[in-house]
Order: structure tokens, then C-alpha cells, then sequence
């Protein structure tokens, strides 16, 4: 379980602090599927990047499973079991997929084809990426893939996404809202996601609101889909139509 | 017989942790240690100056040559001239390397002078990887020269290696391509400490259709520096690229100097350089995983030198 308590940031410029999360509080309890969203430059990835401890909060508290881990480091938070899906993937020159899905499960003896079902599962054709370098000569959108099989591999119990569907816009929709739905069955796992999808909201568990780096609203999806779609806040919400999405693979 | 501390250099440099299969000649401080002829390979000693030529018959196929270097006693000097005569129609590897242990206070080193001479449609690998190791004061010097002629339609594939432990160095290779050759150089190179590597590419490109792919990756940490210079010169309809990609660490220094010249209307070259640091982005994704700080620039390094 993932708690924040009356987090803050801000960002010191030459005679102003610019603050950009505004005491913000949730829960993400276990085995629950949780979407953050709101409109662009809301504060959607800072929380994200605060959570992971990227970023340091300038006021607040950050528990997992009940342990304060406001003052850890990226490695340990990531050792205690969170994982973070970047919006924009990292490219490595040299470094191959396998090598980056290795680091990932923490086993540098991981097989060939236990590290081709992460890619598989993402839909990627595994024995194409497998041996391919992590670098300019893949497409955005096999980045993506690729950043969400790295997650996979790391099975921990919370993985935050920063917009997962950007990018990926052959992938089926729906292999995509499968992952995570696989995920969540593993015991205890949660599942952050920051995302603009309608069709990934659909799936929460509930859903919260920021906009100008506050919760502006928090609840089921019963609740919250309805109130989203006449928001005054000018969320953006992206309708996949049916049949509009084609299959990959 | 060869020292333990020999025999761990030629591990280094030449993956041999015996006497390698086919042709071979062992030179250790200064002198034979070890050399094999085949049916296709014959090595012989150079009579007017130190070094041994290397004539592979052609058709030769799938065979190797192994011509490791090791210096393990301080204060030694060497210039060596070897040279390489590869007929029509080979198809060959040749692995050349030298590694300098210097427990001593003196200077230690080696100056190697390659010239190959490549026949018709012939196709080489050449590995030459260098490294120095020791605690004593004196530095372990490495100029190397190398020249390449590669004959018409024929192609080779130079892996330049140098991780660590060699304190200067002044390489410098030329190659002249003829009609259909082809030359692709990747080029590793590692250096930390007061380390200073010198690396100059001139390859013209004489014959109509031949082309050069002139790779560089490394890394400098500490207080080390580089200067690489690549010059690709197109003569003929070709086709030329040169790539220097740079890490910088620590107070290192790092010049890189690309030139193109062409000299006809159908030669297309390109050159492209990079030196940056390890992008921040890189490391966090890393500790994303779990690594360490420390941990995750050790695997971008390494990945970016593979």
C-alpha cells in the first residue's frame, strides 16, 4: 500500500518558489488499480517522479506498506518493491534488451526465452528485440513496450506508469489493458497509472483528479467518469473507438 | 616458457588461455616464444629488422592467425614490423594484441608497425587489443602503425581495442581502398588516470565503389585525455562515414577532429561527433531497476564499450 501525506514541491526560481504539487494525500491500497489523471501540466508525472524519489518533496510524507520511505533513494525505494515506467523511455547505446530485462528481474541469469515472454507479453514479437540495442533504432512506440516489459520483469508489488498509451498506437488497446490486468493478479501487486485514456480509466479501481497540483477529485470510476466528462477542468479525455485501434502482431 | 604473469597477459589480449589452434607466433620480451606455421600460413622472421611477415596462400579459408605481444620486464623498448600478405580469395581472422606488464620504475614499450597487403575479393577480421597492467612507476608505452592496401572487391573488419592500463599511446592507421573494397573500423577505447590515447584514421578512397565505416566509442575518466582524429578522403564514386561517440568523466578531456575531403563528384562522406557526459536520464532509469549509482554507470559504460 502506498500512502502520501500532505505532499508539496516547488520549484525555486530567482525570486518566486513555483509550487507544483500542492498538498496532495492518497492511498493506493493492495491489489487495487488506481488512475491519476488530469490535464497536462497539472502535476500528473512530478507526483510520479515523487513517489519514485526522483524528486524530493518539499513538505509531505510518503509511506509504503506503512514504512516512511519520504528520505530513500531511487535504489532503495525500487528495492523495496516499486517500479517506474518512464513516460519518455531512456535509450542506451550497446545495451541490449535482454541485458536492460536482466537488470530488470534482478536474475543476470534470466533466460532468453523467460525474458522473451516479458517482451511477448507486451506484444512484441520477442525474438526480433531480444538482441537489439536500446538505442535510436528502435520506434517510440517499441521503447514504450519495451519500458513496460521491464516492469514486468521486475514483478515488485507497486508499479506507477507514466501514460503507458502514448506512443503506442498500432499496439491493440486491448493487450495493453490486458497487461495490467494480468498484473493485478499477481498477490498484493497495485497499479498506478497516470493516463488521459478513457479506456484505461474504465478499468480503475478509482480514479483521482489533479489539476494545478491538487486533488480536485477522488473516487470510483462510477463516481468519477460521470463528473470527469462535464469537468469545468479541461481534462482531456481521448475516446478510443471500437475497431479504430488495429492489432499489431 | 612463458610466465604466469605472461600467460595472464595473453589472456587479456588474445582470449588464450593456451596455444592457440592454427598459425601463431609468441613474442615475449623481445624475443620468440612460441611460433606455428600451417599448410596455408607460413611466418617467417624478418632478416634486415625485428618483426616476422605473414603470407597466407590464397583461398585460404577459415583459418586464423594469432600473433600476440607481451612485455613483462621494465625498461624494455621495442619497435616490431610485421607484415601481413593476404592472397586472393581468403577468408581469415588474424588476432594481434600486446600486453605490458611494468612492475618497474622505467618505461616499458611497444611500437608495432602492421602493413597489410589484402588480395582480390579477399575478406579479413582483425582484432588488436591492447592492455598494460603493473604497479611500478615506469609507463607502458604503445605506438601503434598500422597500413592498410586492400585489393580489389576485397573487405576488412578491424576491432581496436584499449580498456584500461595503458599509460600512452599514438595510434595511427592509413588505409587505401581500391575498386569494390570495403573497411569498417570499430574502435574501443578506455582510459583513466594521467592516460593520454592519440588515434588517427586516414583511409582513402581510391577505386569506384569502395567504401569506409570508421567507428570510435570511449570513454575517459579521471584525468585522462584523447585526441581522435578520423580523415576520410574520397577519390572515386564512394561512400564514406566516420563516427566518434565520447563519454566524459570525472576532469577527463577529449578532442575529437572529423575531416572529409572529397575529390570527386560522387563521393558522399559523412562524419558525425558526440562527447557528453552520462546523460542523467540514463542513471535514473538504472536505479530504477535497483542499481546503484555506481552500479548503473558501470553498465552504461560497459554497454556503450561492448
Amino acid at each position: 500500500m502506498l500512502e502520501l501525506k500532505n505532499l508539496c514541491f516547488g520549484v525555486e526560481s530567482e525570486d518566486s518558489t513555483k509550487e507544483i504539487i500542492r498538498d496532495v494525500s492518497f492511498t493506493v491500497p493492495d491489489e487495487k488499480f488506481v488512475v491519476i489523471t488530469g490535464p497536462n501540466g497539472g502535476g500528473k508525472s512530478t507526483l510520479a517522479r515523487l513517489i519514485m524519489g526522483i524528486e524530493k518533496p518539499s513538505a509531505g510524507r510518503i509511506y509504503l506498506n506503512g514504512e516512511d520511505i519520504t528520505e530513500l533513494g531511487i535504489t532503495e525505494r525500487a528495492k523495496l518493491g516499486i517500479s517506474f515506467a518512464l513516460q519518455q523511455p531512456v535509450r542506451f547505446k550497446g545495451i541490449h534488451v535482454v541485458d536492460l530485462l536482466r537488470l530488470a528481474s534482478g536474475n543476470q541469469k534470466l533466460s532468453v526465452s523467460d525474458a522473451c515472454e516479458y517482451l511477448s507479453a507486451v506484444g512484441l514479437c520477442a525474438r526480433d528485440y531480444i538482441n537489439r540495442e536500446v538505442n535510436a533504432s528502435l520506434s517510440g512506440g517499441e521503447m514504450k513496450r519495451i519500458e513496460i516489459a521491464t516492469v514486468l520483469a521486475r514483478g515488485t508489488t507497486l508499479s506507477v506508469f507514466d501514460e503507458p498509451e502514448a506512443g503506442i498506437d498500432l499496439w491493440s488497446f486491448q493487450s495493453l489493458i490486458q497487461v495490467f490486468e494480468n498484473m493485478q493478479k499477481r498477490s498484493h501487486a497495485s497499479i498506478l497509472i497516470i493516463s488521459h485514456q478513457e479506456r484505461i480509466l474504465e478499468i480503475a479501481d478509482s480514479i483521482i483528479l489533479i489539476a494545478d497540483g491538487q486533488v480536485r477529485g477522488q473516487g470510483s470510476k462510477e463516481e468519477m467518469l460521470p463528473e470527469l466528462m462535464k469537468s469545468t477542468v479541461p481534462v482531456t479525455c481521448n475516446r478510443i473507438l471500437e475497431g479504430g485501434v488495429k492489432n499489431a502482431d | 616458457m612463458l610466465t604466469e604473469i605472461q600467460k595472464q597477459l595473453l589472456k587479456e589480449i588474445a582470449d588464450l588461455h593456451k596455444v592457440p589452434e592454427g598459425a601463431y607466433n609468441i613474442r615475449a620480451n623481445g624475443a620468440a616464444a612460441g611460433r606455428n606455421s600451417t599448410a596455408n600460413i607460413e611466418i617467417s622472421s624478418k632478416t634486415d629488422k625485428p618483426g616476422i611477415d605473414i603470407r597466407i596462400k590464397p583461398g585460404t579459408k577459415n583459418e586464423s592467425v594469432h600473433i600476440p605481444v607481451v612485455l613483462s620486464e621494465s625498461g624494455l623498448k621495442e619497435i616490431v614490423y610485421n607484415d601481413f600478405f593476404v592472397g586472393d580469395d581468403c577468408d581469415v581472422v588474424i588476432v594481434a594484441g600486446c600486453g605490458i606488464s611494468n612492475c618497474g620504475d622505467q618505461d616499458s614499450a611497444h611500437d608495432g608497425v602492421h602493413c597489410f597487403y589484402i588480395g582480390k575479393n579477399a575478406k579479413v577480421k582483425y582484432v588488436e587489443k591492447h592492455y598494460g597492467e603493473g604497479t611500478g612507476r615506469g609507463k607502458r608505452i604503445m605506438n601503434p602503425r598500422t597500413e592498410v592496401n586492400l585489393g580489389e572487391g576485397s573487405s576488412m573488419e578491424m576491432e581496436m581495442v584499449q580498456i584500461k592500463g595503458v599509460d600512452d599511446t599514438k595510434r595511427d592507421t592509413v588505409a587505401k581502398l581500391e575498386k569494390g573494397a570495403r573497411l569498417v573500423v570499430h574502435e574501443r577505447l578506455l582510459t583513466h588516470g594521467d592516460q593520454k590515447a592519440e588515434s588517427g584514421y586516414t583511409v582513402e578512397l581510391n577505386g569506384e565503389n569502395s567504401s569506409a565505416d570508421v567507428v570510435s566509442r570511449s570513454v575517459a575518466k579521471e584525468q585522462s585525455y584523447q585526441i581522435y582524429r578520423s580523415r576520410i578522403v574520397g577519390n572515386a564514386l564512394s561512400n564514406g562515414h566516420t563516427e566518434c561517440d565520447a563519454i566524459i568523466m570525472d576532469k577527463a578531456r577529449v578532442v575529437a577532429i572529423p575531416e572529409l575531403e572529397a575529390n570527386d563528384l560522387d563521393s558522399a562522406l559523412v562524419h558525425e561527433a558526440a562527447i557528453g557526459k552520462i546523460a542523467g536520464d540514463q542513471i535514473i532509469k538504472l536505479m530504477t531497476l535497483g542499481l546503484t549509482e555506481a552500479e548503473a554507470e558501470e553498465q552504461i559504460i560497459n554497454g556503450f564499450l561492448r
